[in-house]
């Protein structure tokens, strides 16, 4: 029993290991920085890391928009949310 | 006469496809809002590559469209109650990430873990007060693969990967103890998700700057009119 669990152990994390590194591989693609470096030797902790911070710049990106479009709603009023609704749509 | 049939027959076939293709993007982008089953569809047939579909033209018209409604139902909804600008910016945050979360029509983890919590913490606030135990973690493991949960990651066993993928998983809404192949999965297509939340809120806070600097008036509202939208090109062709 033990045997037959080591040997589908090994095989699943033999086949998910070619995952992850195409995974890696993949995520290493949308990075932007390390899209600009161009270089194939990259360690996965580095992509993990690069993916960490990315992340993180993002959702300041998004708490910082977030913050601009609170105040921006607050001031618009209801003629202009028809003028912006009208343009949305088309 | 007989060998011309099947030559306009093999010519016929794919321009019919490809019309059929184009009159299909057209009913896309003509009905954006309303029609969501037959986007639905489309969707599932013309995007195949899913971390690219978050970079479709159509999708991002979707969002920002239903971002803006989500919005301005929030500002209605709360009124003046509340006054203080982290609590909105809050709110805000949270309708876009619920925004984004039905945009992906929960065929990931990171959506579904998103529109729980948000259902989770109402549910909370009405009736579990005495209970101080935050149940994400159960039904996080309701999601989880089975057969994953037993993998080893031999070569990528270093401490420092684990680290990160900890971090990674925490950063992640939904993947807090998910082995690495599932995290990897759930944060190339976060990623691209996150990046079109970014640009919707950009351009919709283009649009409501330029509107609210305007003075209210028609006349003046014309020119804004295509101020505004020659503001909306630059994040459409980016």
């Amino acid at each position: 029993m033990s045997s037959r669990r080591s040997r589908t152990r090994q095989s699943t994390s033999r086949i998910s290991d070619d995952q992850i590194n195409d995974l890696v591989s993949r995520l290493q693609q949308l990075l932007p920085e390390i899209r600009n470096r161009r270089s194939d030797k990259v360690s996965a902790s580095k992509v993990l890391q690069e993916t960490c911070s990315y992340i993180r710049s993002l959702h300041r990106e998004v708490d910082d928009l977030s913050d601009r479009l609170s105040e921006l709603l607050e001031n618009t009023d209801s003629t202009q949310a028809t003028i912006i609704r009208s343009l949305l749509s088309q | 006469m007989a060998f011309s049939y099947p030559v306009t027959n093999n010519i016929d076939g794919p321009c019919d496809s490809s019309k059929r293709r184009k009159r299909k993007k057209v009913q896309k982008q003509s009905s954006s809002s309303t029609d969501q089953v037959s986007q639905n569809l489309d969707s599932n047939i013309n995007n195949h590559d899913e971390i690219s579909s978050w970079k479709s033209e159509n999708r991002q018209e979707e969002y920002r469209s239903k971002l803006f409604q989500a919005l301005r139902q929030t500002r209605f909804g709360s009124g003046t109650s509340l006054h203080s600008v982290p609590l909105r910016s809050r709110a805000v945050r949270e309708t876009a990430d619920r925004v984004l979360a039905m945009a992906a029509k929960g065929r990931t983890r990171w959506s579904r873990a998103i529109l729980l919590n948000k259902l989770k913490r109402k549910f909370m606030k009405s009736n579990l007060r005495q209970k101080g135990v935050i149940a994400t973690a159960t039904s996080n493991s309701r999601f989880k693969m089975p057969r994953m949960s037993i993998v080893r990651l031999k070569s990528k066993n270093f401490p420092a990967v684990q680290r990160k993928t900890r971090d990674l998983g925490r950063l992640v809404p939904g993947c807090r103890k998910q082995p690495l192949p599932v995290v990897l999965e759930e944060v190339t297509d976060y990623i691209a998700a996150l990046e079109m939340q970014v640009k919707a809120m950009a351009a919709l806070a283009n649009i409501f700057s330029v509107a609210s600097s305007s003075v209210p008036g028609f006349a003046p509202g014309v020119v804004n009119l295509n101020q505004l939208s020659n503001s909306r090109r630059p994040p459409r062709s980016s």
